[in-house]
């Protein structure tokens, strides 16, 4: 096979590996949006605050240390241990709990029947509380997240591709976990609405709120259920990304990404959120390797152009809504006077 | 007596289809220009020009554009940074183009720039609406700052990425460039707000606002009683980029000089000028200025709190920062999603009736 082919399949495979963490993102912001009708700018920033708690919990940082040293002039840094990583994950989604619970009490609870619009503000606020919030917990230096994730390129991969086509694929090790978790996770959430009690309600409130409430569902306590979940997914989506590229403030603008990825796929549609992310990821890097690279784009338009994996993403869901505005999988919109 | 409609007789039509029919609100007004235009330019220095004064003129300039578009029109955008690029970047190509042309013609010019930019990107409007239609001018944003960022003609090929303003002169005061005077920054931004708000308040009482509204409230409806909806929203997007690109032309020329556009005009900005409208009050003029001025003032005041009062760390202080200005617009929101407007009007209503409440 000619070389050009083989970096294009290359930068498919990785394009799909990258797609595979948008959709984790994209993920939360679905179950949300389904079950309250909230569109939750806040779910990158989640990932973000949940990261940050990991690894804080971790090392055994001490929270708030640094408004501590500044009030009271101490010099605070570590408890000195070093939990386990599974030991801190679970503790982890237990904060991420007892943080859907309060948003549900402060916020939510408050902000019943507002228009769509002001929810979504309120989201934003709340991305910026969690946000300092986390920073004035944790610090904002950049940290490594080390949970015990196979991470570098894959050597098997590698080996074998080379041997079939005399060139090697480079796939992070990460990316291969990362698209395991991902197919767990949406097995187990599928499982999880389809087959429990709280999973039927879950869908009945998504359906329509004033029939779910008129059956004895407690809204409520849905919405504590689900913001909980989007905080698990958070979570798993911000150790994926955070032992990717360390955990930074970065992370929370792959909210922003996972945006595309949900208009492509419909805001209400857990497969689509999947498929998005993945046309989103694969797109993006290919447009990126056929626009920079001197053999393709400069023979075919004598110029090229790089670092448009910034705006393509959002471009291609603009252009693709013009024609079908209810995304892929989402449902149609019908509307009357 | 305070506030009151009572003993005020209007005769002709005009008098009775003006914009502050109540004489004390009239009276506010006037006293608001004089001390604006009269009192405050002989105190300012360059601190409070720039902190303060500054940014609250360029902001509500900006807010009033995009309180046309999404609280007049109901189009919610995300794209605010990227159209006051627009505005910037036309301004700067001008200004280097035309030195001798005075730079409020510019300015207006990078304003009908800004303003066709946006009529382009508010095309999908007509099929795609509610949030999708606000991730889609997303695609505004990232797109015009990459391409600003990475096309050199745009920045005229300066080895550093940026954009510097010229020194230009208008009437014999500079107007731009380091010898500027505060006084003469803040008058001639001054003087832009008060057309702007000006031509939005009377532009959204009249036909034009009147179908932006309809649209707004219902587009199906808005249509069937016969408000063209490609005019309607072309025509919102149209005046709320001229006025966003008009601010972007002032941010970068006349406050900021030099300017990167990752760095001026990120999406942070977006939110900003959003967050703006809302909490003043979507669909009021007045409540953008209140918003303007509500998140250009809280920063200013908190960090002097906490840094100047209280001795904290200046990183410290922003991460404080960002979450007292989060939980506020949450608490906003929860208090009164109408935002500052609606306050104000709640006050209007009471001061009517004071005394004597029953």
């Amino acid at each position: 096979m000619p070389d050009q082919v083989l970096y294009a399949i290359e930068v498919t495979l990785n394009g799909l590996m990258t797609g595979v963490m948008y959709s984790l993102v994209a993920l939360g912001f679905v179950l949300i949006f389904k079950a309250s009708g909230v569109f939750n700018y806040a779910q990158g920033v989640l990932a973000l605050f949940a990261a940050l708690t990991l690894v804080g919990l971790q090392n055994g940082q001490v929270p708030f240390a640094h408004v501590i040293n500044a009030t009271f002039g101490t010099n605070l840094s570590t408890f000195g241990w070093h939990l386990p990583a599974l030991l801190a994950i679970l503790l982890t989604a237990g904060i991420m709990v007892i943080l859907a619970i309060i948003i549900e009490r402060l916020v939510l609870k408050h902000l019943v029947s507002q228009a769509p619009i002001i929810l979504f503000m309120a989201t934003i606020g709340l991305a910026y509380f969690l946000e300092g919030l986390g920073d004035v917990m944790w610090g904002a230096d950049i940290k490594k997240l080390d949970v015990g994730l196979p991470q570098g390129i894959s050597d098997t991969i590698e080996r074998v591709t080379d041997g079939w086509f005399g060139y090697g694929f480079f796939i992070d090790n990460l990316d291969i976990v990362a698209t395991v978790v991902a197919v767990l996770l949406v097995a187990a959430l599928t499982i999880f609405s389809q087959y429990s009690k709280q999973g039927r309600a879950l869908r009945a409130v998504a359906d329509d709120h004033q029939a779910a409430l008129s059956v004895g569902i407690s809204l409520r306590f849905i919405w504590v259920l689900v913001w909980s979940i989007a905080g698990f997914v958070a979570l798993v989506a911000g150790i994926m990304w955070g032992t990717k590229s360390g955990v930074q403030f970065s992370l929370s603008l792959i909210a922003l990404k996972a945006l595309p990825v949900l208009m492509l796929g419909g805001f209400t549609s857990i497969p689509g959120a999947i498929i998005g992310g993945l046309i989103i990821g694969v797109g993006e890097k290919l447009f990126e390797f056929i626009m920079s690279s001197p053999d393709l784009a400069g023979a075919w338009f004598g110029f090229t152009i790089g670092a448009t994996e910034n705006w393509f993403a959002y471009v291609l869901a603009l252009l693709f809504l013009v024609f079908r505005p209810q995304g892929l999988f989402g449902e149609k919109i019908i509307e009357r006077v | 007596m305070l506030y009151r409609e009572a003993g005020d007789f209007k005769t002709t039509y005009g008098e009775d289809s003006q914009t502050f029919p109540i004489r004390f609100d009239r009276m506010g007004y006037y006293v608001t220009l004089l001390v604006a235009f009269g009192v405050v330019p002989l105190v300012i220095n360059d601190y409070w020009a720039s902190a303060v004064f500054l940014p609250f003129l360029i902001y509500a300039i900006a807010a009033i554009g995009l309180n046309i578009l999404v609280g007049y029109a109901g189009q919610v955008s995300l794209g605010t940074g990227g159209f006051m690029a627009v505005g910037a970047y036309a301004v700067y190509k001008l200004m280097t183009s035309f030195p001798d042309v005075p730079i409020l013609i510019h300015v207006l010019l990078a304003g009908f720039v800004t303003a066709a930019v946006g009529v382009l990107f508010g095309l999908p409007s007509l099929r795609i609406k509610g949030f999708y239609l606000a991730v889609a001018t997303l695609a505004a944003q990232f797109f015009l700052v990459w391409l600003f960022n990475k096309a050199p003609w745009f920045y005229n090929y300066s080895a550093s990425g940026q954009i510097t303003v010229p020194q230009s002169k208008m009437l014999g005061f500079y107007i731009t460039g380091p010898q500027t005077s505060a006084t003469a920054k803040y008058l001639f931004c001054l003087i832009i707000l008060v057309g702007v708000a000006v031509v939005a308040r009377n532009l959204t009482r009249g036909t034009v606002g009147r179908k932006w509204m309809a649209i707004r409230d219902m587009d199906i409806a808005a249509e069937i009683i016969g408000v063209n909806p490609l005019n309607a929203k072309l025509t919102a997007f149209a005046v709320s980029s001229f006025f966003i690109g008009i601010a972007g032309a002032l941010f970068f020329a006349v406050y900021l000089g030099a300017a990167e556009v990752t760095e001026a005009f990120n999406i942070q900005k977006s939110f900003l000028i959003l967050f703006m409208v809302i909490i003043g009050g979507l669909g009021s003029i007045f409540g953008s200025f209140a918003g303007a001025a509500f998140l250009v003032l809280l920063p200013v005041f908190l960090k002097n709190v906490l840094v100047g009062q209280l001795g904290w760390p200046t990183d410290l202080a922003a991460h404080l920062e960002l979450m007292i200005v989060g939980a506020l617009i949450v608490a906003f929101l929860i208090a009164e999603p109408h935002g500052i407007a609606q306050l104000w009007r709640l006050a209007k209503e009471k001061l009517r009736l004071w005394p004597f409440p029953h």
